[in-house]
């Protein structure tokens, strides 16, 4: 690949971020499954860069996993977000910062709707008002919260204790960067860079000093398609998915993956599991798999963050290959322990540990 | 005093038109922005349907524009233009201005610019590139990879900028497909063993002896014709193209390696036509290309009297049909200066 073209490309998609005063909207499944992740955030951006982050504890889900699996009308998920806006107004805010990229996605695609179908802006406005009394403005700008941590990117690699650098070699990290196909697949003016050759996530990666992987099926769907997992008859096309993705990235070796979204980050995480479990087949060096992080997670350990206060101990396919790889210290001994100190169960199967 | 005939446009149609007003007793000026004359026939090796060189023809245009009643006027951008009663005054980027009787815009094309297709990877995947970037390599006598290799298995994608809702434009351009399967030939002359298949939507082989080309690439040149789009280009770890594509006549999805790929650009109306007729409130229609006063016997004449439309500013155009045009234009014209202006 020609760099110099690629970045050409992407700048031709650039969007505004907004520099302070967020409205945070937290994902559903996120705190779940990479705990470490929303509140790392959180901690960056309050106590390290100094901005003010709101959460209204009135936020709820957007329901775009019940709108992508065909249960939740349009009409009703135009109406949840309007009830965000609204208790946006209320709490004095006009800069959306969304930390799933699926609401991401939900939050863009009305928008466009109502910039061109303006009858369905008034149609949303009179249902929000008749459920609850509230009204709401648009929002000034809305962000999802890779695009604040690529604004802020030169900053965390200003305070970068391990760079992306693997330290037995000297040389950059291999990394595979995966984006959230609601990201900017829709509606590319959207995402940092695009949808073809998105920069998000490849301008942190290479801000913190690694190297990005660029492999045939990069653009491919991380096998989760919401209907594709979520009617059971169609796991299998998720999981044949989630395989042409690992065997088409296998041979650049990359040392992990990072993602923006949390079903690509479940997915090629947990499915990894399935595929050794199922065919014995893994896609790292020497027989491991590949470690799949959020972009909150990499910045963490880019930060020189305990690696067990990020929750990467909560991921199927764990990390420590990589944190030898970084140089970073951990102690194996604290990774299921309490913060007080209480041991808790240690799971079974757990891969690359 | 002979009327005067501002041409703008020293392509294909401007050259034959200013040829034939000029030979019909009026005086001419031909305008051209580049500093040659020819437009994109320079750039072409060889033409469909039979592989005449390019050359030939610019030489007879060539010819067509020898004549004392031309005033050739080569690196200047027409900018506007008034109308004033029945005079035109055009003015051109270094301040001069022109007047003349009637106006011929003879504006071409632009190429449809192949990198605003991203997933295609022109510009970022070496080894893509464009129809105009092979006839190059063809005028050089030098098709090969990037490398310098001779390549193996190459790759045609038809409807590159056409037929295409998601770039705003639905119209087809009808010359590629005939552009594609002609190139297709020239490459299996040059590398008889290599492997080349064409991408298409649907093969558009409407003009005199395209069809038969067509038949010919397909029996004595074993050109492959797989019937779908290419959905998007990538490089594999060999530093092989690796393209997408759906074969929609046995309905399934196939991933193909190739060492080259050539977008079939397709044709817009050019750039600088467009600013022009935004200023001089010329109208355009759908497609973008200056509209017609009449699809069937207005093709020449637009929105403005005493302006006169030739080639393909009106819509895609191959030579033959350019040529046509032009010397419709030019009865038009002469018709129109000869009866009272109206």
């Amino acid at each position: 690949m020609k760099q110099e073209e690629n970045t050409r490309v992407w700048r031709d998609y650039q969007k505004e971020i907004a520099d302070d005063h967020f409205f945070y909207v937290r994902s559903c499944i996120r705190q779940s499954f990479f705990p470490g992740s929303e509140q790392f955030f959180l901690q960056l951006m309050r106590d390290v860069l100094g901005k003010d982050v709101y959460e209204n504890p009135s936020h709820t889900t957007c329901t775009g996993i019940g709108y992508h699996g065909d249960v939740v009308p349009f009409s009703t998920i135009q109406t949840v977000v309007a009830r965000h806006y609204a208790l946006m107004k209320e709490s004095g805010y006009k800069n959306v910062a969304v930390s799933c990229v699926t609401s991401f996605g939900i939050y863009t695609e009305i928008l466009e709707t109502w910039k061109h179908f303006p009858e369905e802006l008034e149609k949303t406005r009179e249902f929000l008002y008749k459920a609850t009394g509230r009204e709401f403005d648009l929002p000034e700008n809305v962000a999802h919260t890779s695009d604040i941590i690529y604004k802020f990117r030169d900053e965390i690699a200003a305070r970068a204790k391990y760079p992306l650098v693997n330290k037995l070699t000297g040389e950059p990290l291999r990394v595979v960067e995966h984006i959230g196909c609601h990201y900017s697949k829709m509606f590319p003016k959207y995402g940092v860079g695009g949808a073809e050759f998105p920069q998000v996530l490849s301008g942190m990666v290479e801000s913190w000093g690694g190297q990005i992987v660029d492999y045939p099926e990069r653009r491919h769907c991380c096998g989760f398609g919401f209907r594709q997992y979520l009617v059971q008859a169609n796991r299998g096309y998720s999981l044949s998915n989630t395989v042409k993705k690992f065997s088409s990235m296998k041979p650049y070796k990359p040392d992990l993956v990072i993602t923006n979204c949390p079903g690509c980050n479940m997915f090629m995480d947990k499915w990894q599991y399935t595929i050794k479990e199922m065919e014995g087949l893994t896609y790292g060096e020497n027989g491991e798999s590949i470690p799949i992080l959020t972009y909150e997670e990499l910045a963490g350990l880019v930060m020189g963050r305990n690696p067990w206060d990020l929750g990467l101990q909560f991921h199927m396919v764990q990390s420590e290959p990589l944190l030898r790889k970084m140089g970073i210290e951990f102690d194996p001994s604290d990774k299921f322990k309490t913060k007080d100190g209480r041991q808790m169960p240690i799971p079974e199967n757990l891969i690359n540990s | 005093m002979n009327p005067h005939v501002i041409v703008i446009g020293g392509g294909t149609a401007g050259m034959e038109a200013a040829g034939r007003l000029a030979r019909a007793g009026m005086s001419v000026t031909l305008i051209e922005k580049g500093k040659d004359l020819g437009g994109h026939l320079r750039d072409w090796y060889h033409l469909f349907p039979d592989r005449r060189s390019s050359d030939e023809v610019l030489e007879y245009l060539k010819g067509q524009i020898s004549h004392q009643n031309i005033r050739l006027l080569t690196g200047q951008q027409v900018t506007g233009f008034i109308h004033k009663g029945n005079e035109f005054t055009v003015s051109t980027g270094n301040g001069d201005t022109i007047n003349g009787d009637a106006l011929l815009l003879a504006t071409g094309f632009d190429l449809f610019k192949s990198e605003r297709k991203e997933e295609y990877g022109y510009g970022i995947y070496e080894n893509v590139i464009t129809s105009a970037d092979l006839e190059a390599m063809f005028r050089k006598k030098e098709v090969k990879l990037v490398s310098g290799k001779k390549p193996e298995r190459i790759g045609f994608l038809h409807c590159v900028g056409s037929r295409d809702e998601k770039v705003g434009n639905i119209y087809c351009s009808k010359l590629c497909c005939v552009t594609a399967v002609k190139q297709a030939i020239e490459v299996k002359k040059i590398f008889p063993a290599s492997k080349v298949f064409c991408f298409y939507m649907d093969m558009r082989m409407g003009g005199a002896l395209y069809e038969e080309l067509y038949k010919e690439a397909q029996e004595k040149y074993s050109v492959g014709f797989i019937r779908g789009k290419v959905s998007e280009v990538a490089v594999n770890i060999n530093n092989r193209l690796v393209a997408k594509v759906e074969d929609t006549l046995v309905g399934r999805p196939l991933k193909m390696e190739l060492d080259m790929l050539v977008l079939m650009a397709g044709m817009e109306m050019s750039e600088d036509a467009v600013r022009l007729a935004k200023e001089t409130n010329l109208q355009m229609g759908e497609n973008r290309f200056f509209k017609p006063a009449d699809h069937h016997f207005g093709t020449n004449m637009g929105n403005v009297n005493g302006v006169f439309y030739a080639g393909a500013c009106t819509a895609p155009l191959n030579i033959t049909e350019t040529i046509s045009h032009a010397r419709s234009a030019v009865t038009e014209i002469v018709n129109y200066l000869n009866t009272g202006r109206k």
